[in-house]
């Protein structure tokens, strides 16, 4: 009976179809791969061989590009929108469940409010803000107006909720302060959710480009996107410098993502639970 | 218990709970709600860079007589109203086959699907520009497999522009929505399929009667999600146009326009905001007009 043509039929198209899908999810990567190891001329007209130019494209990335300047900035600001985002967002969704009073129940839908909130109407204040505090120019103002996120403290609060509280109980008997409860029990309970919300920040941080784009303007303070984003958009842009660019920015997310498969797709399942 | 509400637990309770989320509280009031109020006073004023001055209305009358932003708004709808529905129908699709125990090498076709999330918004729009050359990569496998007798102009022509726009977010985003349909799907008891296989209910009616009904508030979710993303596409437009959104402001897009008024041309922050707030109610509209439509629905 499974084996009657109708059966073989939809298999067929069942295969063809997610196959098909799988492969154009994956060829701008092998692209991208080839891409690195071909001139510029050859990238554009669409050679997929591997090609000679992989060590001059690396080496002329390497001239263009100040690359261990770019990624220490790249990797600075990621790790401080990271701890401190993780650090406060966790401290208030944690906040918001186990200390609940009318008041703050209110301020919690307000802020959830701020997630509808587009980028595009928050530019221009924040860029006077920061040309008034004299922080043009700064990683801080890159990463200070991300450390408060909704989502983050949303998805924190929704992961309490199974933070058990037998453990609060008796740790209180055990005469530790509230501050010590939260390092010391819950944090270590709630290592995954920190890890799934780590992988959030990280990709967001480590592949923001609005903003550093508004505030980062000298060649000193660039980091990785906007190099890649300047060396593509050049007149004749250099295809196999863009190349090896691109696969040296995509790597830490590619690699995060391999290492933590399981919670990169909690953390972007976030809290539809 | 009324001792605890005059001073003992109810104080504790009230001075720690504070004391948890002031940090986060203070960061978004001061960078998130300040800004918007701010920007809102702003499009109310007109003026050369910080010299300005009220202008009442006269910015929502500007509006009305910009063909740029006319154009800008019409794009943006445009990529909205053609691409979330695509990708959301094709990510589906997808979860429902990939949903199936059956289906050989699910876990590789799902890693596969998904991987685009990987990239930088910046990484993958380069990508697409060097592929969509006219000579390039796609061009010539159209052609040599006789899809199209000649190469199609993707990014001097105003229609193919705007779909390679499309082509391009819907595949980076495409395997995104299908994890929240997977996720979804997993909830659901697989002997509902079976009865209605064996009751001989085909394929298709099987998507459109069980998984979709079923399935109703997470493709809620992600339409919303979606569509807030949509209106303020910036990063694909300003990487695949070299920052200009052409040919001829064909891939404008709302946000783009916003960040030219102000960083490109002379800068008018206040005929800039005015514009911001076209996203601003557009947003608040549409995720109330979806969520009517789903309770309407469901009745």
């Amino acid at each position: 009976m499974r084996n009657n043509p109708a059966n073989i039929a939809s298999a067929v198209l069942t295969y063809g179809f997610v196959g098909l899908m799988a492969f154009l999810s994956i060829f701008p990567f092998i692209w991208m791969a080839f891409g690195a190891t071909n001139s510029s001329i050859d990238i554009i007209k669409g050679r997929l061989l591997p090609g000679e130019a992989l060590a001059t494209n690396i080496a002329n990335f390497f001239t263009l590009v100040n690359v261990p300047l770019v990624f220490w900035n790249s990797a600075k600001v990621t790790i401080f929108a990271t701890v401190l985002t993780l650090a406060v967002s966790s401290l208030a969704g944690y906040g918001f469940e186990i200390f609940r009073s009318r008041h703050r129940e209110r301020l919690y839908r307000a802020m959830l409010l701020t997630l509808m909130i587009p980028f595009a109407a928050l530019m221009i204040p924040l860029f006077i803000m920061m040309g008034k505090m004299d922080l043009i120019n700064t990683h801080i103002a890159v990463v200070l107006p991300t450390i408060g996120s909704a989502f983050i403290v949303f998805y924190f609060r929704q992961c309490t909720k199974a933070f058990p509280s037998e453990l609060r109980d008796a740790a209180k008997v055990d005469g530790l302060k509230e501050w010590q409860i939260f390092l010391y029990i819950y944090v270590p309970v709630m290592r995954s959710t920190y890890a799934a919300a780590f992988i959030i920040v990280f990709m967001t941080a480590w592949n923001n480009y609005l903003w550093p784009l508004i505030v980062l303007q000298s060649n000193e303070t660039k980091t990785i996107t906007l190099v890649i984003s300047s060396l593509a958009s050049a007149y004749y842009p250099d295809y196999g410098v863009v190349m090896v660019g691109t696969i040296l920015a995509t790597l830490p997310t590619l690699t995060v993502f391999f290492f933590m498969q399981r919670q990169f797709v909690q953390g972007m399942l976030g809290s539809v639970k | 218990m009324a001792l605890a509400r005059r001073g003992g637990i109810g104080r504790y309770y009230d001075v720690n709970g504070w004391l948890f989320v002031a940090p986060a509280l203070g960061l978004i009031a001061l960078f998130m709600v300040y800004p918007i109020v701010w920007s809102l006073w702003m499009s109310f004023q007109s003026g050369r860079g910080m010299m300005m001055k009220f202008a009442g209305f006269s910015n929502i009358v500007r509006l009305w007589n910009d063909p740029v932003f006319i154009k800008a708004l019409t794009n943006t709808m445009t990529y909205f109203v053609v691409q979330v529905p695509i990708m959301i129908l094709l990510a589906l699709i997808l979860a429902s086959l990939l949903n199936n125990p059956r289906l050989v090498g699910r876990a590789f076709f799902r890693t596969a699907i998904f991987l685009p999330c990987v990239t930088s918004l910046v990484a993958y729009s380069v990508l697409f520009k060097g592929m969509f050359a006219f000579g390039g990569i796609v061009n010539s496998t159209l052609q040599a497999i006789g899809i199209i007798a000649s190469p199609i102009p993707w990014q001097t022509h105003p229609f193919w522009a705007k779909a390679l726009v499309i082509i391009a977010i819907t595949w980076r985003w495409t395997g995104y929505n299908m994890i929240f349909y997977l996720a979804a799907l997993q909830n659901i008891d697989r002997s509902i399929y079976e009865v209605a296989r064996i009751d001989g209910v085909p394929a298709w009616a099987r998507f459109t009667h069980i998984t979709i009904p079923l399935l109703k508030p997470v493709i809620l979710f992600t339409t919303v999600i979606s569509t807030i993303g949509t209106l303020q596409l910036f990063d694909e437009v300003y990487n695949l146009t070299e920052g200009k959104g052409g040919p001829s402001n064909a891939t404008l897009t709302l946000s783009l326009y916003i960040y030219n008024l102000t960083f490109r041309f002379m800068p008018n922050f206040g005929y800039a905001a005015t514009v911001s707030y076209v996203i601003v109610v557009l947003v608040a509209l549409l995720a109330f007009l979806q969520f009517f439509l789903a309770r309407e629905r469901d009745r």
